[in-house]
């Protein structure tokens, strides 16, 4: 009887050592590091405050501009922060967000990335009732757990400013969008840059190319050259690590513009400007919010929070040698606009690359518009479809 | 200033990507062929193949010279084939679990090391521009072909000579094909299995090389996405042949840049399938090579088996 269940010491030992090395080996991949807020007294428990990103922290891309505004959420006093990159859309994330709850006691995170939310967020807020969820995209809907938040800022205004100095810099006419997904807040951009170029010069085009993947190196660096080879001479791109896009333009002679934050270190000459998330002016928001007692629950604390550069959503990067005067000039007579919320991008006539009317003389979209949350076409001057 | 090419942008695009990624699986592949033709399989040359890119690119941001950068990432591919090597010829130890272990190894140390060379930007290996006769940019451009591109080639054909004409060729294929032959010959089938598999791994690494240090260029934790994995299947698709192993790296590095040309020029329909033209390339060829009743030709007699 006993016989069968014999294992040898060896077999145990091997058993052991093996599961260690796996455990420690699969935890390579995930850098856990946490920061704590400066002055805070002993007594006074900090709050804990979990940040979980898809990537790395300095991918000079989407991560990075949600860890520049962590940090600044870190340097106020009573915070205690935690942070995990590299936590795929998958199952991990809710083991991620459980043991930062559970084990670090935190009661409020923010799962940065786009697939968190669905269905990730959702089940973990309707298992811990009373930690509040943030998430980036404006997803967040009626009837879902109330300890749920959403909120994202209206970066295409960006989008649009680089695309009026895209259209003072391309002389052939022709823009370059390296595109990851077809999803509304990617669609958006690529309406926001076209429509901006366009206010300048009515002819210009947008080609864009979709890569199907948040971040595939190979296929966006082949995106930038197939398009330079049609002729496009300003890119962007709207992909987690926009590096790869910006070294590639840099290298076939192009102008660039960012995204997500400052890429010009990465081609001081082709840079233009770029459209930067400000995450640190929200993050800071929320946290005092939660400081001061208010909460998604009672309601205190809005269920849905966007804007534009009126709100500090975005921030334009510093304009690049290559930009003239003129093209300053009219960048930032729009942006004066947007600051003070005046100015509307999507007004009539405004038709889709296929022919059909979206809006009519007359009619404009605010950006506060629902039917811009659902974008699913791509403006007039777009080479490309969903 | 650049003209729009128009269609010519496909064909051109696709022979422009076939030389540029065409680099990682062909070193790739070599070096499992090499590793397979001896009796083993090293499925770990994912890992490899992270590691080498990691380190190439931390060597040559750290030293300024990318050359240095190559000889790091080899090194590095060959101390995990080290630990490959020596774990999978332990009794009752199976290489394709060891392999799937080294994979996450691989990576783990890759990404562990790598972190703060992410941002970084390294210098990139010099490329021979044979495009110079065209005053077009778009071909100057394709035509900018990396030294380690002519270095693969030359050594799959070297290879082939090698596995052919030479005394270690026939001990590396006697030992991968009928080992105990290869005992009563004499030949240490350890030493040579080692050998080979640290060779192997050495090359994976230097494909690692050319992904951070030349095409795309940079040094991401996405940046090889399953390219290790693919040049393996890439090995039995080429019947452990060196020169078919360059012909089908050819052939999937070009299948890889399909997807954007095509899109750059207006046809912007079912992008995801031309994106996935790789995978069905890889499915399509096993189908079409399987086969119930025979063993594949030019397999080598020992491959998956416990001798």
């Amino acid at each position: 009887m006993t016989e069968k269940l014999k294992l040898s010491r060896r077999q145990i030992v091997r058993g052991i050592l093996a599961t260690t090395a796996f455990g420690l080996t699969s935890k390579f991949g995930t850098g856990c590091s946490s920061q704590s807020g400066t002055g805070q007294t002993s007594e006074d428990e900090p709050l804990v405050v979990g940040f979980i990103y898809v990537g790395p922290k300095d991918d000079f891309g989407y991560n990075q501009s949600h860890a520049e505004g962590a940090a600044a959420v870190a340097e106020l006093t009573g915070f205690k922060v935690i942070e995990q990159a590299n936590v795929p859309e998958t199952q991990a994330v809710q083991e991620t967000m459980r043991e930062m709850i559970e084990i670090d006691g935190a009661k409020v995170l923010f799962p940065t990335s786009f697939g968190y939310f669905d269905p990730h967020i959702l089940e973990i807020a309707e298992e811990f009732p009373d930690v509040q969820f943030f998430h980036a995209g404006g997803l967040y809907e009626e009837g879902m757990p109330a300890n749920v938040g959403s909120y994202f800022g209206y970066i295409d205004e960006a989008q649009y400013l680089a695309g009026i100095v895209a259209a003072h810099n391309t002389k052939t006419g022709k823009l370059g969008f390296v595109a990851a997904k077809p999803i509304p807040q990617v669609l958006r951009n690529i309406n926001g840059y076209t429509l901006g170029a366009k206010s300048i010069n009515p002819e210009i085009t947008t080609q864009v190319v979709f890569t199907g993947d948040w971040a595939a190196p190979v296929k966006e660096a082949e995106a930038v050259n197939s398009m330079v080879n049609q002729g496009a001479d300003v890119i962007t791109c709207h992909v987690d690590s926009p590096k790869v896009v910006i070294e590639t333009a840099s290298k076939r002679g192009v102008f660039c513009t960012g995204y997500h934050t400052d890429q010009s270190a990465l081609a001081p000459e082709a840079y233009l400007t770029g459209a930067e998330w400000d995450w640190k002016s929200i993050y800071t928001q929320y946290a005092n919010w939660v400081k001061e007692g208010k909460s998604l629950m009672n309601g205190d604390i809005p269920h849905i929070v966007r804007g534009g550069l009126a709100e500090n959503f975005w921030e334009l990067s510093p304009y690049g040698p290559a930009v003239s005067e003129a093209a300053k000039a009219d960048a930032e007579a729009i942006k004066e606009k947007f600051a003070d919320a005046s100015m509307v991008i999507y007004s009539g006539e405004l038709k889709d690359n296929e022919g059909q009317v979206i809006l009519s003389d007359g009619e404009a979209y605010e950006q506060q518009a629902i039917e811009l949350e659902t974008t699913d076409w791509l403006v007039d001057g777009v080479q490309g479809s969903v | 200033m650049a003209q729009a090419l128009g269609w010519w942008g496909v064909p051109l695009g696709i022979i422009a990507g076939t030389f540029r990624g065409s680099v990682p699986f062909l070193f790739v592949s070599l070096g499992e062929c090499l590793t397979e033709k001896s009796g083993k399989i090293n499925l770990g040359l994912e890992g490899t193949l992270l590691t080498g890119a990691m380190s190439s690119y931390a060597i040559s941001y750290l030293t300024g010279s990318p050359w240095l950068g190559v000889i790091g990432a080899g090194l590095a591919g060959m101390a995990l084939g080290a630990i490959h090597g020596w774990l999978s010829q332990q009794p009752r130890v199976n290489d394709v679990a060891v392999g799937i272990a080294m994979i996450i190894f691989g990576s783990g140390v890759a990404f562990f090391l790598g972190k703060p060379f992410i941002k970084p930007s390294a210098p990139q290996l010099p490329t021979i521009d044979l495009g110079n006769w065209s005053n077009l940019t778009q071909v100057q451009a394709a035509l900018k072909i990396s030294p380690l591109f002519i270095l693969g080639m030359a050594i799959a054909f070297l290879m082939q000579w090698f596995f052919k004409s030479t005394r270690w060729g026939l001990y590396v294929r006697a030992v991968g094909d009928n080992p105990d032959a290869a005992r009563a010959m004499g030949i240490s089938v350890f030493k040579v299995r080692m050998v080979s598999i640290i060779v192997g791994s050495f090359l994976a690494g230097i494909g690692g090389a050319a992904l951070s240090l030349y095409y795309p260029g940079v040094w991401t934790e996405r940046i090889s996405s399953g390219q290790g994995l693919i040049a393996v299947a890439l090995v039995i698709f080429a019947r452990w042949n060196p020169i078919q192993c360059l012909y089908a790296s050819l052939l999937f590095g070009g299948a890889r840049s399909l997807g954007p040309a095509l899109q750059s020029v207006g046809i912007d329909w079912g992008y995801y399938l031309f994106n996935a033209v790789p995978y069905v390339l890889t499915l399509a060829i096993m189908i079409i090579t399987c086969s119930p009743k025979r063993r594949l030709t030019g397999a080598p007699g020992a491959l998956g088996t416990d001798k």
